[in-house]
Protein backbone atom coordinates (compact mmCIF):
# COMPACT_ATOMS: atom_id res chain seq x y z
CA UNK A 1 0.00 0.00 0.00
CA UNK A 2 1.15 3.84 -0.41
CA UNK A 3 2.07 5.68 3.04
CA UNK A 4 3.59 9.16 3.94
CA UNK A 5 7.11 8.15 5.85
CA UNK A 6 9.11 10.88 7.13
CA UNK A 7 12.61 10.90 6.46
CA UNK A 8 14.16 13.77 8.45
CA UNK A 9 13.86 17.82 8.15
CA UNK A 10 11.47 18.60 5.28
CA UNK A 11 11.98 14.87 3.91
CA UNK A 12 8.94 13.17 3.54
CA UNK A 13 7.62 11.12 0.73
CA UNK A 14 5.10 8.47 -0.37
CA UNK A 15 6.29 5.31 -0.44
CA UNK A 16 5.03 1.62 -0.95
CA UNK A 17 5.19 -0.66 2.46
CA UNK A 18 3.75 -3.83 3.90
CA UNK A 19 -0.57 -3.21 4.84
CA UNK A 20 -1.07 -3.92 8.18
CA UNK A 21 -2.04 -6.70 10.16
CA UNK A 22 -4.12 -7.22 13.39
CA UNK A 23 -1.54 -7.46 16.33
CA UNK A 24 -3.56 -8.09 18.84
CA UNK A 25 -6.73 -8.93 20.08
CA UNK A 26 -8.43 -5.71 20.30
CA UNK A 27 -6.91 -4.23 16.77
CA UNK A 28 -9.14 -2.95 13.86
CA UNK A 29 -7.89 -2.11 10.12
CA UNK A 30 -9.31 0.71 9.02
CA UNK A 31 -9.31 1.80 4.97
CA UNK A 32 -8.75 5.01 5.15
CA UNK A 33 -11.07 7.34 2.81
CA UNK A 34 -10.01 11.12 4.06
CA UNK A 35 -6.75 11.71 6.33
CA UNK A 36 -5.44 15.24 6.80
CA UNK A 37 -2.21 17.19 7.87
CA UNK A 38 -2.09 18.74 11.11
CA UNK A 39 -0.23 21.79 12.12
CA UNK A 40 1.56 19.17 14.56
CA UNK A 41 2.65 17.05 11.43
CA UNK A 42 4.54 20.26 10.87
CA UNK A 43 6.38 19.87 13.72
CA UNK A 44 7.67 16.49 12.29
CA UNK A 45 8.69 18.24 9.04
CA UNK A 46 10.30 20.90 10.73
CA UNK A 47 12.54 18.20 12.81
CA UNK A 48 11.52 19.28 16.47
CA UNK A 49 10.33 16.70 17.51
CA UNK A 50 12.60 14.16 19.06
CA UNK A 51 12.57 10.35 18.30
CA UNK A 52 11.46 9.91 15.07
CA UNK A 53 13.06 7.49 12.72
CA UNK A 54 13.58 7.26 9.00
CA UNK A 55 10.41 5.35 7.50
CA UNK A 56 7.97 6.36 10.20
CA UNK A 57 4.47 6.38 8.62
CA UNK A 58 2.86 9.92 9.73
CA UNK A 59 -0.91 10.89 10.24
CA UNK A 60 -3.04 11.10 13.19
CA UNK A 61 -6.14 12.81 11.30
CA UNK A 62 -7.99 10.18 9.67
CA UNK A 63 -11.14 8.28 8.66
CA UNK A 64 -12.43 5.37 7.26
CA UNK A 65 -13.84 2.19 7.02
CA UNK A 66 -13.45 -0.86 9.22
CA UNK A 67 -12.47 -4.15 7.18
CA UNK A 68 -11.09 -6.32 9.93
CA UNK A 69 -11.48 -6.90 13.65
CA UNK A 70 -9.58 -8.79 16.34
CA UNK A 71 -11.55 -10.99 18.30
CA UNK A 72 -11.59 -8.98 20.83
CA UNK A 73 -13.60 -6.25 19.25
CA UNK A 74 -17.32 -6.72 19.81
CA UNK A 75 -18.85 -3.34 18.78
CA UNK A 76 -17.62 -2.81 14.90
CA UNK A 77 -17.81 -5.10 11.94
CA UNK A 78 -16.36 -5.13 8.85
CA UNK A 79 -17.69 -2.19 6.54
CA UNK A 80 -18.70 0.50 9.81
CA UNK A 81 -17.34 3.95 8.93
CA UNK A 82 -15.60 5.58 11.41
CA UNK A 83 -13.58 8.43 12.84
CA UNK A 84 -10.55 7.55 14.99
CA UNK A 85 -9.22 9.76 17.84
CA UNK A 86 -6.29 10.45 17.33
CA UNK A 87 -4.73 9.19 20.61
CA UNK A 88 -5.10 5.79 21.27
CA UNK A 89 -6.47 4.95 24.52
CA UNK A 90 -7.48 1.77 26.68
CA UNK A 91 -10.86 2.84 28.21
CA UNK A 92 -9.73 0.81 31.89
CA UNK A 93 -7.18 2.44 33.63
CA UNK A 94 -7.25 5.37 35.95
CA UNK A 95 -6.92 7.96 33.51
CA UNK A 96 -9.14 6.75 30.86
CA UNK A 97 -12.33 6.03 33.57
CA UNK A 98 -11.65 9.83 34.64
CA UNK A 99 -11.65 10.97 31.31
CA UNK A 100 -8.10 11.56 30.74
CA UNK A 101 -7.90 9.63 27.93
CA UNK A 102 -4.85 11.59 25.88
CA UNK A 103 -2.94 10.32 29.55
CA UNK A 104 -3.87 6.59 28.82
CA UNK A 105 -1.79 4.49 31.08
CA UNK A 106 -1.02 1.51 28.82
CA UNK A 107 -1.34 2.54 25.46
CA UNK A 108 2.48 3.43 24.64
CA UNK A 109 5.00 0.50 24.13
CA UNK A 110 7.30 2.87 24.67
CA UNK A 111 6.49 4.07 28.02
CA UNK A 112 10.34 3.26 29.29
CA UNK A 113 11.17 6.17 27.34
CA UNK A 114 8.52 8.46 28.04
CA UNK A 115 8.96 7.54 32.03
CA UNK A 116 12.44 8.33 31.18
CA UNK A 117 11.88 12.01 29.38
CA UNK A 118 8.63 12.86 31.73
CA UNK A 119 8.56 10.82 34.71
CA UNK A 120 5.63 9.11 33.39
CA UNK A 121 4.08 8.06 30.24
CA UNK A 122 1.43 9.47 28.22
CA UNK A 123 -0.95 7.43 25.87
CA UNK A 124 0.34 6.14 22.44
CA UNK A 125 -0.57 8.52 19.81
CA UNK A 126 -0.49 7.64 15.73
CA UNK A 127 2.26 8.34 14.08
CA UNK A 128 4.17 10.88 16.42
CA UNK A 129 7.20 9.87 17.19
CA UNK A 130 8.33 6.70 19.23
CA UNK A 131 8.31 8.74 22.75
CA UNK A 132 4.32 8.36 22.28
CA UNK A 133 4.77 4.63 21.12
CA UNK A 134 6.30 5.03 17.90
CA UNK A 135 2.52 3.62 15.96
CA UNK A 136 2.39 4.00 12.06
CA UNK A 137 -0.16 6.34 10.94
CA UNK A 138 -2.67 7.03 8.51
CA UNK A 139 -1.59 9.10 5.85
CA UNK A 140 -1.51 5.66 4.82
CA UNK A 141 -4.49 3.64 2.69
CA UNK A 142 -4.67 1.56 5.73
CA UNK A 143 -4.41 1.80 9.09
CA UNK A 144 -4.01 -0.40 12.28
CA UNK A 145 -6.35 1.01 15.29
CA UNK A 146 -5.21 -0.47 18.15
CA UNK A 147 -8.04 -0.42 20.90
CA UNK A 148 -10.83 0.02 18.26
CA UNK A 149 -13.45 -0.90 21.01
CA UNK A 150 -13.13 2.17 23.06
CA UNK A 151 -11.66 4.73 20.29
CA UNK A 152 -13.82 5.00 16.64
CA UNK A 153 -16.65 6.46 16.57
CA UNK A 154 -19.58 5.32 13.78
CA UNK A 155 -20.57 8.30 11.82
CA UNK A 156 -23.97 8.62 10.31
CA UNK A 157 -24.23 8.11 5.94
CA UNK A 158 -25.79 11.42 6.09
CA UNK A 159 -22.49 13.51 6.74
CA UNK A 160 -19.96 13.58 4.19
CA UNK A 161 -16.45 12.62 5.31
CA UNK A 162 -15.10 16.16 5.28
CA UNK A 163 -18.06 17.16 7.80
CA UNK A 164 -16.75 14.74 10.26
CA UNK A 165 -12.69 13.92 9.72
CA UNK A 166 -12.08 16.67 12.61
CA UNK A 167 -13.83 14.65 14.67
CA UNK A 168 -10.41 13.12 15.51
CA UNK A 169 -8.11 15.85 15.87
CA UNK A 170 -8.75 19.33 15.36
CA UNK A 171 -12.17 20.34 16.36
CA UNK A 172 -12.22 18.57 19.69
CA UNK A 173 -8.72 20.21 20.23
CA UNK A 174 -10.22 23.87 19.44
CA UNK A 175 -12.94 23.16 21.66
CA UNK A 176 -11.06 21.32 24.56
CA UNK A 177 -8.78 24.41 24.34
CA UNK A 178 -12.10 26.82 25.28
CA UNK A 179 -13.31 24.62 27.39
CA UNK A 180 -9.79 25.10 29.79
CA UNK A 181 -10.77 28.57 29.53
CA UNK A 182 -13.77 28.08 31.91
CA UNK A 183 -15.62 30.49 29.82
CA UNK A 184 -18.23 32.77 31.77
CA UNK A 185 -20.83 34.57 29.50
CA UNK A 186 -19.62 37.35 28.23
CA UNK A 187 -16.38 36.58 28.62
CA UNK A 188 -13.01 37.99 25.98
CA UNK A 189 -10.79 35.41 25.01
CA UNK A 190 -8.07 36.24 23.18
CA UNK A 191 -6.57 33.24 20.82
CA UNK A 192 -3.11 33.35 19.25
CA UNK A 193 -2.99 31.29 16.31
CA UNK A 194 -5.52 31.46 13.37
CA UNK A 195 -4.12 28.00 11.84
CA UNK A 196 -7.19 25.15 12.26
CA UNK A 197 -6.69 24.56 16.01
CA UNK A 198 -7.08 28.22 16.47
CA UNK A 199 -10.82 28.48 13.70
CA UNK A 200 -12.43 25.90 16.11
CA UNK A 201 -11.54 27.21 19.01
CA UNK A 202 -13.01 30.88 17.99
CA UNK A 203 -16.00 28.82 17.01
CA UNK A 204 -16.25 26.63 20.41
CA UNK A 205 -15.36 29.79 22.66
CA UNK A 206 -18.41 31.61 21.32
CA UNK A 207 -20.48 28.22 21.53
CA UNK A 208 -19.35 28.27 24.93
CA UNK A 209 -20.80 31.73 25.80
CA UNK A 210 -18.02 34.20 25.06
CA UNK A 211 -19.22 37.59 24.42
CA UNK A 212 -15.84 38.48 22.15
CA UNK A 213 -13.28 36.64 20.68
CA UNK A 214 -9.96 37.91 19.35
CA UNK A 215 -7.70 36.45 16.86
CA UNK A 216 -4.24 36.80 16.24
CA UNK A 217 -2.11 35.83 13.32
CA UNK A 218 0.37 37.11 10.80
CA UNK A 219 -1.31 35.56 7.73
CA UNK A 220 -4.24 37.60 5.98
CA UNK A 221 -6.15 34.85 4.54
CA UNK A 222 -6.15 32.88 8.35
CA UNK A 223 -7.20 36.53 9.50
CA UNK A 224 -10.31 36.89 6.93
CA UNK A 225 -11.48 33.38 7.85
CA UNK A 226 -11.45 34.32 11.63
CA UNK A 227 -13.24 37.32 10.96
CA UNK A 228 -15.67 36.74 8.21
CA UNK A 229 -16.44 33.42 9.50
CA UNK A 230 -15.26 33.07 12.65
CA UNK A 231 -17.06 36.67 13.89
CA UNK A 232 -13.27 37.31 15.53
CA UNK A 233 -12.12 40.92 15.79
CA UNK A 234 -8.75 40.59 14.48
CA UNK A 235 -4.80 41.70 15.15
CA UNK A 236 -2.38 41.17 13.42
CA UNK A 237 0.43 39.96 15.52
CA UNK A 238 2.89 42.13 16.50
CA UNK A 239 5.12 43.41 19.61
CA UNK A 240 2.03 45.08 20.44
CA UNK A 241 -0.39 43.00 20.61
CA UNK A 242 -0.58 43.23 24.35
CA UNK A 243 -1.06 46.94 24.32
CA UNK A 244 -4.15 46.08 21.52
CA UNK A 245 -5.46 43.58 23.92
CA UNK A 246 -5.45 45.97 27.02
CA UNK A 247 -6.93 48.50 25.03
CA UNK A 248 -9.24 46.48 23.72
CA UNK A 249 -10.87 45.43 26.68
CA UNK A 250 -11.12 49.26 28.11
CA UNK A 251 -7.95 48.44 30.58
CA UNK A 252 -8.78 44.99 32.06
CA UNK A 253 -7.35 42.12 29.86
CA UNK A 254 -8.77 39.32 27.85
CA UNK A 255 -10.46 36.98 30.37
CA UNK A 256 -9.02 33.96 29.23
CA UNK A 257 -6.30 33.27 26.21
CA UNK A 258 -5.28 30.60 23.93
CA UNK A 259 -1.75 29.31 22.48
CA UNK A 260 -2.76 27.96 19.57
CA UNK A 261 0.61 28.42 17.92
CA UNK A 262 2.78 25.53 20.14
CA UNK A 263 6.53 25.86 20.08
CA UNK A 264 7.26 27.12 16.59
CA UNK A 265 6.00 30.73 17.44
CA UNK A 266 7.48 32.84 14.84
CA UNK A 267 10.49 34.46 15.04
CA UNK A 268 9.50 37.51 13.63
CA UNK A 269 7.94 38.21 17.40
CA UNK A 270 11.87 38.19 18.85
CA UNK A 271 11.23 41.39 20.99
CA UNK A 272 14.66 41.15 22.57
CA UNK A 273 18.27 41.41 21.12
CA UNK A 274 19.13 39.02 23.97
CA UNK A 275 16.74 36.62 22.33
CA UNK A 276 18.00 37.21 18.81
CA UNK A 277 21.60 36.57 19.81
CA UNK A 278 20.21 32.98 21.64
CA UNK A 279 18.45 32.04 18.41
CA UNK A 280 21.55 33.10 16.25
CA UNK A 281 23.50 31.25 18.24
CA UNK A 282 21.94 28.29 19.58
CA UNK A 283 19.33 26.55 17.27
CA UNK A 284 17.85 24.78 20.07
CA UNK A 285 16.23 28.02 22.09
CA UNK A 286 12.90 27.75 22.31
CA UNK A 287 10.89 31.51 21.33
CA UNK A 288 7.92 30.81 23.84
CA UNK A 289 6.92 34.52 21.89
CA UNK A 290 3.23 33.55 22.07
CA UNK A 291 2.83 32.63 25.64
CA UNK A 292 5.06 35.33 26.69
CA UNK A 293 2.40 37.72 24.87
CA UNK A 294 -0.52 36.03 26.43
CA UNK A 295 1.07 36.11 30.36
CA UNK A 296 1.64 39.50 29.92
CA UNK A 297 -2.03 40.38 28.14
CA UNK A 298 -4.37 38.33 29.92
CA UNK A 299 -6.60 39.77 33.08
CA UNK A 300 -5.44 39.12 36.79
CA UNK A 301 -6.69 35.74 37.62
CA UNK A 302 -7.46 35.00 33.95
CA UNK A 303 -6.94 31.55 32.30
CA UNK A 304 -4.04 30.28 29.68
CA UNK A 305 -5.10 27.73 27.81
CA UNK A 306 -2.39 26.15 25.56
CA UNK A 307 -3.26 23.28 22.92
CA UNK A 308 -0.42 24.27 21.13
CA UNK A 309 1.82 21.91 21.44
CA UNK A 310 5.11 21.89 23.50
CA UNK A 311 8.57 19.76 23.62
CA UNK A 312 11.52 20.05 25.52
CA UNK A 313 12.61 22.48 27.42
CA UNK A 314 11.78 26.29 27.10
CA UNK A 315 13.84 29.19 28.02
CA UNK A 316 13.05 32.87 29.13
CA UNK A 317 9.34 31.76 30.44
CA UNK A 318 8.04 34.43 32.62
CA UNK A 319 6.58 32.52 35.23
CA UNK A 320 7.31 35.43 37.54
CA UNK A 321 4.48 37.91 35.81
CA UNK A 322 2.28 34.17 35.70
CA UNK A 323 2.56 33.80 39.53
CA UNK A 324 2.14 37.66 40.30
CA UNK A 325 -1.16 37.59 38.07
CA UNK A 326 -2.63 34.55 39.59
CA UNK A 327 -3.03 32.98 36.15
CA UNK A 328 -4.70 29.63 35.75
CA UNK A 329 -2.41 27.29 33.19
CA UNK A 330 -4.01 24.08 31.38
CA UNK A 331 -2.32 22.04 28.80
CA UNK A 332 -2.44 19.00 27.31
CA UNK A 333 -2.94 16.73 24.27
CA UNK A 334 -6.52 16.47 23.96
CA UNK A 335 -8.55 13.76 25.50
CA UNK A 336 -10.77 13.59 22.14
CA UNK A 337 -12.84 10.31 23.51
CA UNK A 338 -14.70 13.19 25.68
CA UNK A 339 -15.43 15.49 22.75
CA UNK A 340 -16.55 13.09 20.06
CA UNK A 341 -19.83 12.16 20.36
CA UNK A 342 -21.42 15.75 21.73
CA UNK A 343 -19.27 17.81 19.19
CA UNK A 344 -21.00 15.09 16.71
CA UNK A 345 -24.24 15.58 17.60
CA UNK A 346 -23.64 19.73 17.11
CA UNK A 347 -22.56 18.85 13.59
CA UNK A 348 -25.57 17.08 13.14
CA UNK A 349 -27.62 19.78 14.70
CA UNK A 350 -26.25 22.38 11.68
CA UNK A 351 -24.13 24.49 14.64
CA UNK A 352 -21.05 23.97 12.84
CA UNK A 353 -19.55 22.74 9.20
CA UNK A 354 -16.47 21.69 9.82
CA UNK A 355 -15.34 21.41 6.37
CA UNK A 356 -15.70 25.74 6.54
CA UNK A 357 -11.44 25.12 7.20
CA UNK A 358 -10.35 22.90 3.98
CA UNK A 359 -8.44 25.04 1.67
CA UNK A 360 -6.53 21.82 -0.06
CA UNK A 361 -7.69 18.44 -1.36
CA UNK A 362 -5.22 16.24 -2.53
CA UNK A 363 -4.63 12.66 -3.68
CA UNK A 364 -2.51 10.99 -0.84
CA UNK A 365 0.11 10.44 -3.86
CA UNK A 366 0.59 14.10 -3.29
CA UNK A 367 0.89 14.31 0.28
CA UNK A 368 5.07 15.52 0.10
CA UNK A 369 3.94 18.47 -1.90
CA UNK A 370 1.06 18.71 0.88
CA UNK A 371 3.32 19.22 3.45
CA UNK A 372 5.79 22.18 1.61
CA UNK A 373 2.51 23.93 0.78
CA UNK A 374 0.99 23.63 4.48
CA UNK A 375 4.66 24.51 6.20
CA UNK A 376 4.80 27.52 3.50
CA UNK A 377 1.62 28.55 3.79
CA UNK A 378 1.28 28.78 0.06
CA UNK A 379 -1.78 29.85 -1.80
CA UNK A 380 -3.48 30.74 0.90
CA UNK A 381 -3.15 27.17 2.63
CA UNK A 382 -5.05 26.52 5.86
CA UNK A 383 -5.52 23.01 5.70
CA UNK A 384 -5.10 19.99 3.80
CA UNK A 385 -6.90 17.01 3.37
CA UNK A 386 -5.77 13.49 1.57
CA UNK A 387 -7.30 11.28 -0.80
CA UNK A 388 -5.90 7.36 -0.62
CA UNK B 1 26.50 -4.91 35.65
CA UNK B 2 27.56 -2.90 38.37
CA UNK B 3 25.21 -3.88 40.91
CA UNK B 4 26.11 -7.37 40.49
CA UNK B 5 29.73 -6.62 41.08
CA UNK B 6 30.74 -7.30 45.16
CA UNK B 7 27.40 -9.56 45.25
CA UNK B 8 29.20 -12.37 43.61
CA UNK B 9 30.25 -14.28 46.80
CA UNK B 10 29.83 -18.00 47.60
CA UNK B 11 27.30 -18.64 49.52
CA UNK B 12 28.68 -19.92 53.24
CA UNK B 13 25.58 -20.89 54.76
CA UNK B 14 21.88 -21.65 53.91
CA UNK B 15 19.46 -20.88 56.09
CA UNK B 16 16.42 -23.55 56.33
CA UNK B 17 13.73 -21.16 55.86
CA UNK B 18 14.43 -19.30 53.18
CA UNK B 19 16.71 -19.94 50.35
CA UNK B 20 18.82 -16.39 49.95
CA UNK B 21 21.27 -16.29 53.23
CA UNK B 22 20.78 -12.71 54.74
CA UNK B 23 23.12 -10.55 53.16
CA UNK B 24 24.22 -12.44 50.42
CA UNK B 25 22.09 -11.63 47.52
CA UNK B 26 20.79 -8.60 45.77
CA UNK B 27 17.63 -7.63 46.72
CA UNK B 28 14.86 -5.81 44.46
CA UNK B 29 11.98 -4.05 45.29
CA UNK B 30 9.84 -2.50 42.81
CA UNK B 31 5.84 -1.03 43.05
CA UNK B 32 3.30 -0.43 40.64
CA UNK B 33 -0.52 0.44 40.84
CA UNK B 34 -3.22 -1.61 38.72
CA UNK B 35 -6.56 -1.19 38.17
CA UNK B 36 -7.94 -4.29 39.14
CA UNK B 37 -9.06 -5.90 42.68
CA UNK B 38 -6.27 -7.74 44.70
CA UNK B 39 -8.42 -11.44 44.32
CA UNK B 40 -8.28 -10.79 40.78
CA UNK B 41 -4.41 -10.10 40.73
CA UNK B 42 -3.63 -12.80 43.44
CA UNK B 43 -5.62 -15.51 41.54
CA UNK B 44 -3.48 -14.72 38.34
CA UNK B 45 -0.19 -14.36 40.18
CA UNK B 46 -0.66 -17.59 42.21
CA UNK B 47 -1.37 -19.37 39.23
CA UNK B 48 2.90 -19.25 38.45
CA UNK B 49 2.70 -20.47 34.81
CA UNK B 50 1.07 -17.16 34.07
CA UNK B 51 4.30 -15.42 35.26
CA UNK B 52 5.91 -15.63 31.73
CA UNK B 53 3.15 -13.79 29.90
CA UNK B 54 4.92 -10.58 31.70
CA UNK B 55 8.32 -11.80 33.30
CA UNK B 56 10.16 -11.75 29.91
CA UNK B 57 13.36 -13.33 31.16
CA UNK B 58 11.23 -16.40 31.97
CA UNK B 59 10.28 -19.13 29.09
CA UNK B 60 8.44 -21.08 31.34
CA UNK B 61 7.01 -22.15 34.90
CA UNK B 62 5.41 -25.95 35.61
CA UNK B 63 3.73 -26.26 38.47
CA UNK B 64 4.83 -29.71 39.53
CA UNK B 65 2.60 -30.40 43.10
CA UNK B 66 0.45 -27.78 44.51
CA UNK B 67 3.16 -25.59 46.07
CA UNK B 68 6.01 -26.87 43.67
CA UNK B 69 6.95 -25.43 40.26
CA UNK B 70 10.29 -25.72 37.88
CA UNK B 71 11.24 -22.95 36.66
CA UNK B 72 13.24 -22.21 33.27
CA UNK B 73 14.93 -18.49 32.03
CA UNK B 74 16.60 -17.91 29.10
CA UNK B 75 20.16 -17.03 28.95
CA UNK B 76 22.11 -15.91 26.07
CA UNK B 77 22.98 -18.10 22.98
CA UNK B 78 20.28 -20.03 23.76
CA UNK B 79 21.30 -21.28 27.14
CA UNK B 80 18.82 -21.75 29.75
CA UNK B 81 18.89 -21.60 33.19
CA UNK B 82 16.70 -23.63 35.67
CA UNK B 83 15.41 -24.36 38.75
CA UNK B 84 12.73 -25.79 41.28
CA UNK B 85 11.03 -23.00 43.49
CA UNK B 86 8.08 -23.93 45.95
CA UNK B 87 5.80 -21.43 47.67
CA UNK B 88 6.74 -20.92 51.13
CA UNK B 89 3.81 -18.69 52.29
CA UNK B 90 0.42 -17.67 50.93
CA UNK B 91 -2.41 -15.80 52.37
CA UNK B 92 -5.26 -15.09 49.89
CA UNK B 93 -5.59 -12.44 48.44
CA UNK B 94 -2.67 -10.31 50.01
CA UNK B 95 0.95 -12.12 50.43
CA UNK B 96 2.33 -14.90 48.19
CA UNK B 97 6.16 -15.93 48.69
CA UNK B 98 8.02 -18.18 46.80
CA UNK B 99 12.06 -19.39 47.36
CA UNK B 100 14.12 -21.72 45.17
CA UNK B 101 14.84 -24.74 46.23
CA UNK B 102 18.25 -25.58 48.20
CA UNK B 103 20.23 -27.18 45.62
CA UNK B 104 18.87 -24.58 42.48
CA UNK B 105 21.89 -23.26 40.00
CA UNK B 106 20.20 -19.93 41.21
CA UNK B 107 19.35 -19.14 44.97
CA UNK B 108 16.41 -16.56 44.52
CA UNK B 109 13.27 -15.96 46.84
CA UNK B 110 10.24 -13.56 45.76
CA UNK B 111 7.48 -12.06 47.53
CA UNK B 112 4.60 -10.03 45.82
CA UNK B 113 2.01 -8.27 47.91
CA UNK B 114 -1.20 -6.82 46.97
CA UNK B 115 -2.53 -4.27 49.12
CA UNK B 116 -5.92 -1.92 48.38
CA UNK B 117 -5.00 1.56 46.94
CA UNK B 118 -6.27 4.53 48.69
CA UNK B 119 -9.96 5.44 48.06
CA UNK B 120 -10.94 2.03 46.14
CA UNK B 121 -8.56 3.33 43.45
CA UNK B 122 -7.03 -0.18 42.54
CA UNK B 123 -4.36 -2.22 44.18
CA UNK B 124 -0.96 -1.89 45.36
CA UNK B 125 1.50 -4.81 44.30
CA UNK B 126 4.34 -4.81 45.83
CA UNK B 127 7.32 -6.97 44.78
CA UNK B 128 10.61 -7.96 46.53
CA UNK B 129 12.73 -10.75 44.82
CA UNK B 130 16.48 -11.60 46.50
CA UNK B 131 18.91 -13.52 44.62
CA UNK B 132 22.63 -14.89 44.38
CA UNK B 133 24.14 -13.98 41.23
CA UNK B 134 26.19 -17.53 40.09
CA UNK B 135 29.59 -17.56 40.13
CA UNK B 136 31.53 -18.84 37.20
CA UNK B 137 29.78 -19.76 33.44
CA UNK B 138 26.37 -19.70 35.02
CA UNK B 139 27.02 -16.32 36.51
CA UNK B 140 28.48 -14.84 33.13
CA UNK B 141 25.32 -15.47 30.89
CA UNK B 142 23.16 -14.50 34.42
CA UNK B 143 24.75 -11.20 34.37
CA UNK B 144 23.59 -11.02 30.47
CA UNK B 145 20.37 -11.99 30.90
CA UNK B 146 19.83 -9.12 33.16
CA UNK B 147 21.27 -6.35 30.44
CA UNK B 148 19.30 -3.80 32.23
CA UNK B 149 19.70 -3.52 36.27
CA UNK B 150 17.26 -5.85 38.09
CA UNK B 151 15.49 -2.72 39.27
CA UNK B 152 14.35 -1.98 35.30
CA UNK B 153 13.63 -5.17 35.25
CA UNK B 154 11.40 -5.72 37.47
CA UNK B 155 9.87 -2.74 37.04
CA UNK B 156 9.41 -3.45 33.46
CA UNK B 157 7.75 -6.65 34.26
CA UNK B 158 5.59 -4.98 36.59
CA UNK B 159 4.12 -2.32 33.65
CA UNK B 160 3.54 -5.61 31.51
CA UNK B 161 1.54 -7.24 34.61
CA UNK B 162 -0.34 -3.92 34.41
CA UNK B 163 -0.74 -3.88 31.03
CA UNK B 164 -2.24 -7.05 30.85
CA UNK B 165 -4.36 -7.23 33.89
CA UNK B 166 -6.50 -3.37 32.63
CA UNK B 167 -6.70 -4.17 29.02
CA UNK B 168 -6.28 -7.96 28.19
CA UNK B 169 -3.12 -7.49 25.97
CA UNK B 170 0.41 -5.88 25.59
CA UNK B 171 0.69 -2.98 23.33
CA UNK B 172 2.98 -3.41 20.23
CA UNK B 173 4.16 -1.95 16.86
CA UNK B 174 6.17 -5.25 16.34
CA UNK B 175 4.96 -6.02 12.78
CA UNK B 176 3.50 -2.62 11.57
CA UNK B 177 4.71 -1.55 8.70
CA UNK B 178 7.64 0.69 8.25
CA UNK B 179 8.87 2.43 5.17
CA UNK B 180 12.38 1.88 3.86
CA UNK B 181 14.94 2.79 6.41
CA UNK B 182 16.46 5.42 3.59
Amino acid sequence: MKALCWYGKFKVRVVNVPEPRILNPRDAIVRVTATAICGSDLHLYDGVIPMMKKGDILGHEFMGEIVEVGSGVKNLRAGDRVVVPFNIACGGCFFCQRGLWSLCDNSNPNAALAEKEFGFSEAGLFGYSHLYGGYAGGQAEYVRVPFADVGPLKVPQALSDEQVLFLSDIFPTGYMAAENCNIQPGDTVAIWGCGPVGQFAIRSAYMLGAGKVIAIDAEPARLKMAEKDGKAVTLVSDLDVPQKLIDLTAGRGPDACIDAVGLEAHARLHDTRYDQSKKDWDLSTKYPHVLTQAIQACRKGGTISVPGVYAGAMNKFPFGAAFAKGIALKMGQTHVHRYMRPLLKRIQNGEIDPSFVITHRLPLEDAANGYSIFNEKEDDCVKVVLKP
Amino acid sequence: MKLLKGSRRRIVARSSRASVTHNQGVKVVQKITINRSAEELYHFWRNLENLPQFMTHLESVRVTDGKKSHWVARAPLGNKIEWDAEIINEKEPSLLAWRSREDSDLQNAGTVRFQPAPAGRGTEVIVSLEYVPPAGQLGKAFAKLLQETPEHQIHDDLRRLKWLMETGEIPTTHGQPVGPSR
